[in-house]
């Protein structure tokens, strides 16, 4: 096992194991989210914000997720430089778009796009629900008193246009990276063959417009309604 | 009917391993598009020589689409834009008149240039070395029938294993990465009982050969396998991750 990880199926192992963690999180994450457009009182998201944030398994499983963000983007730097100085001298001519995806090609700059997106997501809200609770205002749902995160989400897709955009950019840069990294998962573990395959690559399609449709259907929802 | 076609050609020239390279331009004309292209080529170096100029190294051998010899990044794609065929068997008709068509060797860490458009692909024979064979003991030779193979084993070893080493895939990866070729070779030999014996020994070694020659990682971006002159499918690559998975995780 010594140099396994760092091997280069071993370093694609991790970034596969990584990767299917943080796709089966996004799914969690958008169904949570879906609950903004579905009640505009905003109960219903505070009741699933509120369950998420008190669950003792979610409780444990969030510095796994921290650092399954953190080891999928290490290694993947990691693996970049290796690959970069296996070709050292650049072809001239190249044509590439017939024979892969664009996505496939730029999981690096959808990643590190997607990345950007994800600090400012933390800003956004993360930061203030963690370690800023006082500035958000209680709100009493069933007898019990919780913090308004609706009206903080909700209060900045009515407000900012600018932000509305960046997260239905944000929406679609992770779609286009699910939609190569999904079915490259299975296969980087050996859990694909000849039929499986297709059938790898058409969930990873439709997953991908699922998680690009819905995180960007949220803050259009809030940009046109309100 | 003949057609003859006029071509610019834009030919990668390097004196030497350590030397710099650069692109030279000629013109090549009344090409028959009958022809295939090597045998352009070899119309050009006629020119060359009958110039006193020296003549494009580039490798060729059987010319017929079964050694793996020739190479040559020809308009952006290993083995020029035909598909499923090597660059000996890439017919002039492919080529507009009056087109540029710009001849690039294999770009990789792994395969240095020797001279002009000639690469040194012994990196492969290293691979192979490493564990891509099946040790045989001495005796009386096995009946051939001894061992029962089913038909859809036996087709897949046989199209892994029409696997020519070429080096394409290296060619046409982002990455520079000898996965398909790698994988080709794993599998026709672990989907065969007599291969099945040392299949994790296999894969670990011939993996860590790879590694250590410096070829980049898959990515799986399936350009391999479109390039690639003989169609192996990067299906064997997934088996190939489940071999070596399997292997090092059992350690």
């Amino acid at each position: 096992m010594s140099n396994f990880l760092t091997a280069s199926i071993g370093r694609k192992f991790l970034m596969s194991i990584t990767g299917l963690f943080l796709m089966m999180f996004i799914l969690v994450h958008l169904c949570i989210n879906l609950l903004l457009i579905f009640d505009d009182s905003g109960e219903l998201f505070n009741l699933g914000a509120n369950f998420m944030a008190t669950n003792p398994a979610i409780k444990i499983m969030e510095p796994v997720l921290g650092l399954g963000f953190v080891v999928h983007i290490i290694w993947s730097l990691i693996i970049s430089i290796q690959n970069m100085k296996a070709r050292p001298v650049a072809y001239k001519v190249s044509q590439q778009t017939n024979s892969s995806s664009w996505a496939s090609r730029n999981m690096l700059v959808l990643g590190a796009l997607i990345l950007v997106f994800l600090v400012m997501h933390i800003i956004n809200f993360f930061w203030i629900i963690k370690f800023d609770p006082h500035s958000l205002s209680k709100v009493l749902i069933d007898g019990v008193e919780m913090e308004d995160t609706y009206t903080l989400v909700a209060g900045l897709f009515k407000a900012s246009v600018v932000y509305d955009l960046m997260y239905v950019a944000g929406g679609l840069l992770l779609g286009f990276h699910l939609a190569h990294g999904f079915w490259s998962a299975f296969q980087t573990i050996g859990l694909s063959n000849k039929v499986w395959i297709k059938r790898l690559q058409f969930v990873a399609t439709i997953y991908a417009i699922l998680v690009a449709v819905g995180f960007s259907v949220i803050p259009l929802y809030f940009l046109i309604k309100f | 009917m003949e057609k003859t076609i006029n071509l610019t050609l834009k030919v990668w020239r390097q004196n030497g391993p350590k030397e710099k390279g650069r692109f030279e331009t000629f013109k090549v004309s009344n090409i028959s598009t009958d022809s295939s292209f090597l045998e352009m080529m070899d119309i050009l170096n006629e020119q060359l020589i009958s110039e006193n100029k020296e003549p494009v190294a580039f490798d060729h051998d059987c010319r017929e689409g079964i050694c793996g010899m020739c190479s040559l990044y020809i308009n952006g794609r290993p083995h020029g834009p035909d598909d499923d065929v090597t660059t000996c068997q890439l017919h002039m008709r492919k080529f507009k008149d009056g087109e540029t068509v710009t001849i690039e060797p294999w770009r990789a860490a792994a395969f240095p240039i020797i001279k002009d458009l000639i690469v040194d692909r012994s990196a492969f024979d290293k691979i192979i070395a490493a564990g891509g064979y099946v040790s045989v003991n001495t005796g009386g030779v096995p009946d051939a029938n001894a061992i029962p193979i089913p038909k859809p084993d036996a087709d897949d070893a046989m199209d892994a294993a029409s696997c020519i080493g070429c080096g394409a895939c290296v060619a046409a990866c982002k990455n520079s990465s000898a996965m398909l070729f790698v994988s080709a070779k794993v599998s026709h030999l672990a989907l065969l009982p007599q291969g099945r014996v040392e299949a994790a020994r296999r894969a670990k070694a011939m993996v860590a050969k790879m590694d250590e020659l410096g070829f980049g990682g898959c990515t799986n971006t399936g350009a391999c396998e479109v390039e690639c002159p003989k169609n192996i499918s990067i299906a064997n690559i997934a088996r190939l991750n489940r071999e070596y998975l399997v292997a090092r995780l059992g350690e």
